[in-house]
């Protein structure tokens, strides 16, 4: 007797249809996974021999072979215990063959038969939707992510369940609607953070235009607190980018089971003893990286100075590009990693420098074994640096700043004119962009990057054309000397 | 026997040498010593040898109870910028912004009123006097702590390229010898020595910077100090030295003074009134841009576009996120 499941491996974020099908033949009893499982997939002997002995279904006495096709791919996970029980049981004409094959199934079991969730059930869920096939037979508490996907979930609780359903001899629960919860924790708000005005501009232009802003400044000067409070100011989410979003974490496994979309922009600051693999994603079934879980929002990185070297050049590709490539034997997995970079970093190593009642104690070689860490190209790609020297402490008692709120509509309406038409070039911004080339150092990339950046700040006055006052802001914001300028 | 002899076997035996040793070590090299060879080889390297007889030896230098041998030069071919006048400014390489801020104006000011400034191409003060002095097209004069081969810090590579394109590096030590923390005291008394002036920006208390003022006191020679923040470690050197009768240094007149030059006139740039309202305030003391914001009564972002305006017409530094009046 053959019968098959179809289900769907994740490669990334990509999927691979996957048809699980077993046989059953007379011989010794027996049970073999075929296909290129990983350890995970082959200890689904026993999940599955468990939950169908469990679920009060008949384990069949018979030799049975269940092969996961294409045998090339190689097979990771839990995934596959449902499909591969359900095959079982279709196979031993304990549920009808035909009815099994309009679903698509995804889960892991427990030993009493129950379902567990697994990560990716979004994309899983889109893949089998793609490929046609009308409902997913997953987890009940994977079911309103699943539906995400625009397919039809039938949630399911037990092994037992599911195939009393395929039998057609009960009704599948109805599931919970995605998101009827209120929102989330409310956002940290930019109300908080008293005086330092200067930085407060850069971080709206920041979102306004979707720089990378690096703060520097001694320790205690709010520079973290600042960039925490960068997705509150930042338009939300489209559907589509919500869904990019829940895609990732998804696969990732870091969804809440009762709020499956994301809604908000996610906020990532990995510390800084992060690999690159942690970083940017890796694995031998690569996983998304802290770049791409902040994918539609930022990543903070604290500390930025005293990240590793090759986590920090690892990061040039998705800043470049928006998207994480990691090249496998069994092939490519692609992330998109489109974020917004806040790094925030002391001016020396001991954190002195730019604090006026502290004496900074480094050696020369230290403070630029320091610089030199944090290479040009990588400096290169903020448009903004702004250093944050300490306030004194009448700045600390003036009155709470601006709220986030007023600042995002202000946010909102620049990038809305942003996207209609870049502005204009006024003849004394030209004239002063060809002077600031002159006398400041300015190098190629730092030209370019002051008229980026003036273009935004023209739009957030909502002027059509760029100044020459907003240009000259947009130096101002440039690398200062102490990290080695232009 | 011959200076360069002695020159050469001092730096053969790694010692510090400026008397004749009368020892047989000393005699057999002497004896053994060709300087023709060793000229040559040293002008291969684009090393002149000024020994302390030759009428083209600095008198100043001269005039110290220890002058060198001789010294090793590297530069222009001109070695009449060693004659000065001459003006050392030097401070400590960890420097504060303030500190950088106030040596590349004094290379700026005493440079571009003709004297030839002097220091010891380290980081920090030194290497800022030396970029101020080369930015008005002034002469500057490095002095080594190694043998004249040596870019000692390699960092300062550059900068000692452009300094002996227009003046002279020196140092009285042959090609070879290695630095050592034990020659740089040494060479500051070659520092004070050759300037008739000696400015200390800024310096902790047993600075190196406080050696070559004491060397240029013995000497009889003129020192000035940069007033500092009392608060300030890396002030109480300078601080100290005013207490015990240094002339204050408020500004680059002070020395130009002393040697009868004239500053050349600073010409008001032209800046827009809300610039010109922040260059105003910052003639009171230096602050950072949200002190300005609160101070100026300018929301954030005029007040970048105002500061950008007076950094580019050179009436304002910025250093760790401070911005100071030029």
């Amino acid at each position: 007797m053959l019968a098959r499941t179809v289900t769907h491996a994740l490669v990334g974020l990509d999927t691979r249809r996957v048809e699980v099908e077993a046989h059953l033949e007379s011989g010794l009893p027996g049970f073999a996974i075929v296909g290129l499982a990983d350890r995970a997939c082959q200890e689904a002997k026993h999940r599955v021999r468990s939950g169908i002995a469990s679920a009060e279904l008949e384990w069949p006495m018979r030799r049975i072979t269940v092969n996961l096709a294409p045998a090339g791919l190689r097979k990771e996970g839990s995934a596959f215990d449902l499909p591969i029980a359900l095959s079982i049981l279709a196979a031993s004409g304990q549920i009808p063959s035909d009815r099994l094959e309009e679903h698509a199934a995804v889960g892991e079991l427990a030993l009493d038969g129950r379902l567990r969730p697994v990560g990716g059930t979004l994309a899983l869920a889109e893949a089998a939707r793609r490929a046609g096939l009308p409902r997913i037979l997953c987890a009940a508490r994977s079911a309103p992510e699943a539906a995400l996907a625009g397919i039809e979930p039938v949630p399911v609780w037990h092994l037992g369940e599911a195939a009393a359903y395929l039998r057609g001899e009960r009704e599948p629960e109805p599931w919970v609607e995605p998101n009827g919860l209120p929102l989330e924790k409310p956002e940290l708000d930019l109300a908080d953070v008293r005086g330092q005005e200067r930085a407060r501009r850069a971080i709206e232009i920041a979102a306004a235009g979707g720089h990378n802003l690096l703060l520097a400044g001694p320790p205690g000067t709010g520079k973290t607190m600042l960039a925490r409070r960068l997705p509150g100011i930042l338009p939300s989410l489209s559907t589509t980018e919500a869904l990019e979003v829940t895609r990732i974490h998804s696969v990732a496994g870091l969804l809440a089971a009762d709020r499956p979309l994301i809604t908000s922009r996610p906020l990532r600051s990995p510390h800084y003893s992060a690999s690159v693999a942690a970083l940017v994603g890796g694995g031998p079934n690569p996983r998304p990286g802290e770049v791409s879980l902040a994918h539609r929002g930022v990543l903070v990185l604290d500390e930025f100075a005293e990240f590793q070297r090759p986590a920090l050049e690892a990061l040039r590709q998705p800043l470049e590009d928006g998207v994480v490539s990691i090249a496998r034997v069994g092939g490519r997995a692609v992330f998109p990693a489109r974020f917004q970079l806040v790094a925030a970093m002391n001016l020396c190593p001991c954190g002195a420098r730019g604090d006026p009642a502290a004496d900074c104690k480094c050696s020369p070689q230290r403070l630029s074994a320091y610089r030199d860490k944090l290479s040009r190209a990588l400096l290169d790609r903020f448009d903004l640096i702004v250093a944050m020297p300490r306030p004194r402490a009448a700045e600390l008692a003036a009155p709470p700043g601006e709220a986030s709120d007023a600042v995002r509509h202000r946010v909102a309406a620049a990038r809305a004119r942003l996207e209609s038409a870049r502005p204009d070039w006024s003849k004394e911004a030209v004239e002063l962009l060809d002077r600031a080339v002159e006398r400041l150092p300015l190098s190629g990339r730092g030209r370019a990057r002051g008229r980026r950046v003036a273009e935004t700040v023209a739009a957030l006055a909502g002027e059509a054309a760029v100044g020459a006052e907003h240009l000259g802001e947009a130096l101002a914001y440039r690398s200062p000397t102490e990290l080695g300028a232009p | 026997m011959s200076d360069l002899a002695l020159a050469a076997f001092a730096a053969a035996n790694e010692a510090h040498l400026v008397r004749a040793p009368r020892d047989r070590a000393f005699r057999t090299f002497a004896r053994a010593f060709d300087e023709a060879a060793y000229l040559a080889r040293l002008r291969e390297q684009g090393v002149e040898w000024i020994g302390r007889d030759d009428p083209r030896f600095p008198p100043l230098l001269g005039a110290i109870h220890d002058p060198p041998p001789g010294l090793f030069v590297r530069g222009v071919s001109d070695v009449e910028v060693l004659r000065g006048p001459t003006a050392a400014v030097v401070g400590a390489r960890a420097c504060s912004p303030y500190g950088s801020h106030v040596a590349r104006m004094l290379g700026r000011e005493l440079g571009g009123a003709g004297l030839v400034v002097v220091s010891g191409l380290a980081r920090g003060v030194d290497g800022e006097a030396h970029r101020g002095a080369l930015d008005t097209g002034g002469t500057t004069i490095a002095v080594l702590g190694c043998g004249i081969d040596r870019d000692y810090p390699a960092a300062h590579r550059e900068l000692a390229a452009r300094i002996r394109a227009t003046g002279v590096v020196v140092s009285e030590y042959a090609p070879g010898v290695e630095p050592a923390p034990w020659r740089f005291p040494a060479r500051n008394r070659l520092i004070a020595g050759l300037s008739a002036a000696t400015v200390v920006v800024e310096a902790r208390d047993r600075s190196g910077a406080l050696i070559t003022a004491d060397l240029a006191l013995e000497e009889g020679r003129e020192v000035f100090a940069v007033p500092g923040e009392i608060t300030s470690a890396l002030s109480s050197g300078t601080n100290d030295l005013l207490k015990l009768g240094a002339t204050p240094l408020t500004r680059a007149e002070d020395v130009l003074d002393v040697f009868g030059l004239v500053g050349t006139e600073s010409v008001a740039a032209e800046v827009g009134p809300v610039a010109a309202k922040v260059l105003e305030r910052l003639r009171d003391g230096p602050a950072s841009a949200d002190e300005l914001v609160r101070s100026t009564g300018l929301d954030a972002g005029s007040l970048a576009s105002a500061l950008t305006e007076l950094e580019l017409a050179g009436c304002a530094v910025a250093g760790g996120g401070v911005f100071r009046a030029n």
